[in-house]
């Protein structure tokens, strides 16, 4: 068991990657109740952002100048296509049923996957990521975390914190936990529901940005298509902790890339179970786990309120 | 309202699900194809069936590439008096299920006398047959599983050969993985590898051959392991590879999956070096990886195409002529392959007039058919494979594949 912290810390990164993706699926759904199924481009769409911020900076820029910068930059992409995929495909659909602006979710998620596919140049073939200066850091000798997942490591919590600070003590926060609970309610009361629904997708956004910088460093590329399975991963994270609940979208997001890495790294050495480990498995323990809390636990890890409202 | 409310969250999870599934087999339309001058008035068409976006998509659309620039040529040297050439190529994205609707698609367009690829063994498997059915002639210049040629015993030296319509110019897996672990015992002298597969048709029967001829060279496979197609997050994997000592990681399949593999490898801190067959035989692997490629080894099939007098010209064309996608690969084979299937039909169709059981009768000449292509001799022995085996071993040196061994 020598691989063990390692293969922790591999699942820590991982799950605090589906975290950051998570908490934009949980929050819109906590205020509109829609799964935006586009949030994976959202995603996607912040990593090339980040990508086009560095191409752009001149060459051989430190990157402790070009990373605040790819940051920003990425978000900016981020937040703005999030913000207007509000204002000008959900929006519109605030009274239909239910089920027409998940129709329009999937049609976004589409739509932004071929644009990316065909305007950004040379997009068929992933994109070469910058890295992080400074290669592995040696914790222990069975432990070398790169320095690309250590901004991960650090930018998960800051960004949970935070988060967690403004929404707890801010005016704009409370607004937010108001209009969660009771909308319409909400609105009597004077708050703009439609702010603090555009704030919420921001956040997201933005954070999904984030994970796609952190994405960028640890693969090495990005490609259109890299939202697909992190978007679905990200979604299986927020059922796992409990939908709707920030901090259970991190406790889930953690939790899948645990398992994750620990199922691929473990499951083999179980006797007879030989067949049943190694990389090719990491989706199916991932999905089982999801199966075996919505059996036992229905509204998930943190979940509390996901049926008192309908 | 509870139950409502709950039935929707799984009706949306499930329908989600479903629909995200189908974005990855969306139809793209096929952006038509030139190469139509000429003087003939009677027009075939060489269907092509290659992954031309997404995965595999960079030597995918060297096999386009290649079977156009063939076409073109024939139609400007006039190859085959009162014919027009034109190329329908059609994108199976590397997936079996497409490529069956693709082949049934060239089968039912009756002005398609011959096919070229697919590039993927798998995506090879579902369409043999429908080509079988309709007799029409199917070359591929990338397929390396023995069983599309020597049958589903040819481990027991059974070999029968299952469709008569299908030939490749590319060499088998069994000689390429058994080039391989001679190297890698003999000549690198390196006793222990792990292996890593992709659970392809390719990968996974290239990884397997490997291995086995590796233990019977004597060499130690310290430990083995699969990964997805479209896997991208290998930390889990490189941890376990670093850890089992292995003094080189060989990898079936892809470069999608093992450029970034090797780039996670590389900075785990394992300096040890990767290897792979033909499918890994990319620039784009290098771009992609960077430094990381550095070392890394590939065999591919045939000499090296830039060595190659009469690939000059093909090359100088290629680029051009602004084709995309890479042409070292699978271009020259490709083009090779096309040139088989245009000189069969020269000697089928007469005076722009095509028989009644044109395809059967190009198939036949096919089979036949010997002359030297830009990439080597072209011919086919009786099983439909090339009768040209030679291999070459690649390393990445400076940014760009070396030639080390050709044998």
């Amino acid at each position: 068991m020598h691989t063990l912290p390692q293969q922790l810390a591999n699942g820590l990164i991982l799950g605090s990657m589906y975290g950051l993706i998570a908490i934009g699926y949980t929050m819109v759904y906590g205020i509109v109740q829609l799964i935006n199924f586009a949030h994976g481009e959202i995603f996607m769409t912040g990593g090339f952002g980040a990508l086009t911020t560095y191409l752009i900076l001149p060459d051989g820029i430190s990157m402790w100048i070009a990373l605040p910068l790819m940051l920003i930059g990425g978000g900016l992409v981020a937040v703005l296509i999030a913000v207007g995929a509000e204002r000008f495909a959900y929006r519109p659909l605030r009274g239909a049923p239910r089920l027409a602006p998940l129709i329009t979710a999937i049609g976004l998620s589409l739509a932004l996957q071929q644009a990316v596919f065909n305007w950004y140049p040379d997009a068929e073939n992933p994109r070469v990521f910058p890295t992080l200066p400074g290669g592995a850091f040696d914790i222990t000798d069975n432990l070398k975390i790169q320095s690309g997942e250590l901004f991960v490591l650090i930018a998960a919590p800051v960004c949970m914190a935070s988060l967690a600070f403004f929404v707890r003590t801010s005016r704009t926060g409370r607004a937010m936990q108001a209009t969660a609970q009771d909308p319409d309610t909400a609105q009597l009361m004077g708050i703009d529901t439609n702010r603090i629904i555009v704030i919420a997708f921001a956040i997201g956004g933005f954070f999904a940005a984030v994970a796609g910088v952190a994405y960028g460093f640890r693969v090495g590329s990005v490609t259109y298509d890299m939202g697909f399975v992190a978007g679905l991963k990200a979604f299986t994270a927020a059922v796992l902790g409990g939908i709707g609940n920030i901090y259970g979208a991190m406790l889930g997001g953690l939790v899948l890339g645990l398992a994750e890495g620990l199922a691929t790294a473990y499951i083999a050495d179980i006797p007879g179970m030989d067949q049943f480990g190694g990389q090719g498995w990491a989706s199916v323990w991932a999905f089982i786990l999801l199966i075996l809390v919505l059996l036992f636990r229905p509204q998930g890890l943190l979940g509390e309120r996901v049926a008192d409202r309908a | 309202m509870i139950v409502r409310h709950r039935s929707l969250l799984i009706l949306t999870t499930v329908l989600t699900t479903g629909a995200l599934t189908l974005t990855a087999c969306g139809s793209r339309d096929d952006k038509g194809s030139d190469g139509d001058k000429g003087g003939g008035n009677t027009t075939v068409v060489i269907g092509v069936d290659a992954p031309l976006t997404g995965q595999n998509s960079a030597t995918g659309l060297g096999i386009k590439s290649g079977v156009e620039i063939a076409v073109k040529d024939a139609n400007d040297k006039k190859l085959v008096p009162g014919v027009t050439f034109k190329v329908k190529a059609l994108d199976d994205k590397a997936l079996p299920p497409t490529g069956q609707q693709n082949a049934s698609e060239l089968v039912a367009n009756k002005d398609v006398l011959g096919v070229v690829g697919p590039l993927n063994s798998g995506v090879a498997q579902t369409m043999q047959k429908v080509f079988a059915a309709a007799n029409l002639v199917e070359i591929s210049p990338s397929n390396t599983a023995p069983e599309l040629t020597q049958g589903k015993n040819w481990v027991s030296g059974d070999k029968t050969r299952p469709f008569k319509t299908y030939f490749r110019t590319a060499i088998t897996d069994e000689v390429q993985g058994g080039f391989s672990a001679d190297y890698v015992y003999k000549t690198l002298k390196k006793k222990k590898v792990f292996v890593v597969d992709d659970k392809q048709t390719y990968g996974a029967g290239l990884a397997g051959i490997f291995a086995k001829k590796y233990k019977e060279a004597g060499g130690k496979v310290v430990g083995t392991d699969h990964v997805n197609v479209g896997d991208k997050d290998f930390a889990t994997l490189v941890t376990k590879v670093k850890n089992s000592g292995a003094e080189l990681l060989y990898y079936g399949g892809q470069y999608d999956e093992s450029q970034v593999l090797t780039k996670q490898l590389k900075d785990a801190g394992a300096k040890i070096p990767l290897m792979g067959g033909d499918g890994m035989f990319t620039p784009t692997y290098i771009k992609t990886a960077g430094k990381a490629a550095e070392g890394d080894l590939v065999t591919s099939v045939g000499v090296p195409v830039d060595t190659l007098p009469a690939a000059k010209e093909f090359i100088d064309k290629y680029k051009s002529g602004g084709y995309k996608g890479d042409y070292g690969t699978y271009g020259g084979y490709s083009y090779d392959a096309a040139t088989a299937i245009i000189k069969a039909i020269g000697n089928v169709v007469k005076d722009g007039k095509v028989p009644a059981d044109a395809r059967q009768k190009v198939v036949d000449e096919v089979q036949k058919i010997s002359f030297e292509g830009i990439a080597g001799p072209v011919g086919f022995d009786e099983y439909g494979d090339t009768k040209n085996k030679t291999l070459t071993l690649y390393q990445a040196t400076k940014g760009e594949w070396k030639s080390v061994k050709t044998g």
